[in-house]
């Protein structure tokens, strides 16, 4: 099965573009089908591989955003202004198109409802993806896990999957914006960025020894899992996705 | 394998973004050069006081050798201006680094073992051929760019093994455990390659 030690090579597989969703202005999901996908577990993440005319290839990484569902894989992709491959993905590729993917990949930052709880999931910004695909492997599975995610975006627009997760909140799941740079009106939650007491306040306590998967960027991630460590979890528990610059 | 997947597959009207400032024999398959410094981590950043950090050397040789952190900054150390490359698809090139050469390290020391496990403080591991690391091949670092080596970058101390993956180069590494056998490490158990060889692009399991 997927994400085991013992496999063979992952080779490079072809993957049709089936649809495009718009998450936010910066945001969209792929859905693409790979006929020999071998299924995945939530939080495991792909390689994608694009090749010019001239044979100039570049790869990058990205979350799978979706539950296992046969042959269908939904990646969700932030446009970077002055990326190599996300506007390609994002604004380019047209249903019907293939790309070059493969995986599953990472044996590490991954959940299934064997694994239990209680599950914490902390997204910064696009780091949402991969604990999206945790969530909704749990609501596919009819799994009632308690759950909490606490998701920090700058703005009630930038939040992805919002009506989605509003769907499927309840039944064990709670879900707990933050927007830290501007606030639609009579908005009551939080609006700042993620810090201790907002950790205290949403996380389950140290003894009911729950499992934190935090994602995001560098700085974020590592404010994070540096107050989940003082507020007295269990630094094993606590698994960690971090991407881009230190800021340093 | 379908048939399909041996050709080569074009992005139509996708052109790439060549670095046109950078000899592309030093870029190893399937990566790209970056000017930040991206940051790969499994859990929190471990912060261990430098009263309570030393260095060891266990497992087959005959004394273990330990260094305490004034013990270890006493040791002869050099200036590492190396490119390293992140199965993440990152290569950073010319990054310098000052540390201590494990040649120095291990000097004298007799053992029968092939493998060696870098161990750090928060539990990671990472597993190599000892011949990788020996021969003015890898290094125990403790600054970078002329600074002390920052906490999410492996600090007080990590490897240097730039010949290899950068999780090859564990941070916050606390000792070296010499084996008969080899003895897969933390990501060498969660679907990564065994060796990491980027120029062979040995990314997962199977490579």
């Amino acid at each position: 099965m997927a994400g085991t030690a013992v496999r063979g090579r992952l080779t490079w597989e072809l993957a049709e573009l089936v649809e495009v969703v718009v998450e936010t202005p910066h945001v969209k999901t792929i859905v693409l089908d790979v006929p020999s996908w071998p299924g995945h577990r939530a939080g495991q993440h792909v390689d994608v591989r694009l090749t010019a005319a001239d044979g100039y290839q570049a790869e990058r990484s990205y979350s799978i955003a979706s539950a296992p569902d046969g042959t269908r894989v939904a990646l969700t992709v932030q446009r970077l202004e002055d990326g190599e491959v996300s506007p390609y993905l994002t604004d380019e590729l047209r249903p019907g198109e293939k790309i070059e993917l493969r995986g599953p990949i990472g044996g590490y930052f991954v959940w299934e409802p064997s694994d239990g709880g209680p599950l914490m999931l902390v997204a910064g910004g696009s780091g949402v993806v991969p604990l999206m695909a945790m969530i909704r492997t749990r609501a596919a599975a009819r799994d009632d896990t308690e759950t909490r995610l606490l998701y920090s975006s700058r703005s009630e627009d930038d939040v992805i999957y919002r009506d989605e997760l509003e769907r499927l909140s309840g039944n064990g799941l709670g879900v707990v914006h933050t927007l830290t740079d501007s606030q639609p009106p009579g908005w009551t939650g939080y609006a700042r960025r993620v810090d201790p007491e907002m950790l205290a306040e949403v996380a389950p306590r140290p003894a009911q020894r729950p499992r934190f998967y935090a994602c995001g960027p560098t700085p974020f991630v590592e404010a994070v899992a540096e107050a989940l460590v003082r507020l007295g979890h269990d630094p094993p528990a606590i698994k960690t996705e971090r991407f881009g610059p230190t800021g340093r | 394998m379908p048939p399909e997947a041996a050709k080569l597959v074009v992005s139509r009207g996708w052109r790439g973004r060549r670095s046109t400032d950078v000899d592309p024999a030093r870029i190893p398959p399937g990566q790209y050069v970056t000017r930040d410094f991206p940051v790969l981590s499994a859990g929190p950043t471990p912060h261990t006081s430098l009263e309570l950090w030393d260095f060891s050397i266990i497992g087959e040789l005959a004394e273990p050798r330990g260094w305490t952190w004034e013990e270890f900054l006493a040791l002869p150390s050099e200036e590492i201006t190396r490119d390293i490359h992140c199965v993440n698809k990152w290569s950073k090139l010319d990054t310098v680094w000052q540390g201590v050469s494990v040649d120095t390290l291990l000097a004298g020391i007799e053992t029968s073992a092939e493998y060696v496990t870098q161990y750090s403080d928060g539990g990671y591991t990472t597993n190599l051929p000892l011949e990788d690391i020996t021969g003015g091949k890898a290094w125990v670092v403790f600054a970078y760019g002329g600074e002390p080596l920052a906490p999410e970058h492996g600090g007080p101390a990590r490897m240097l093994v730039p010949g290899h993956y950068f999780w090859k180069s564990a941070k916050w590494v606390r000792g070296l455990r010499l084996h008969l056998s080899d003895e897969p490490g933390f990501w060498e158990t969660n679907g990564y390659h065994n060796y990491g060889d980027p120029w062979q692009e040995q990314r997962y399991v199977g490579d």
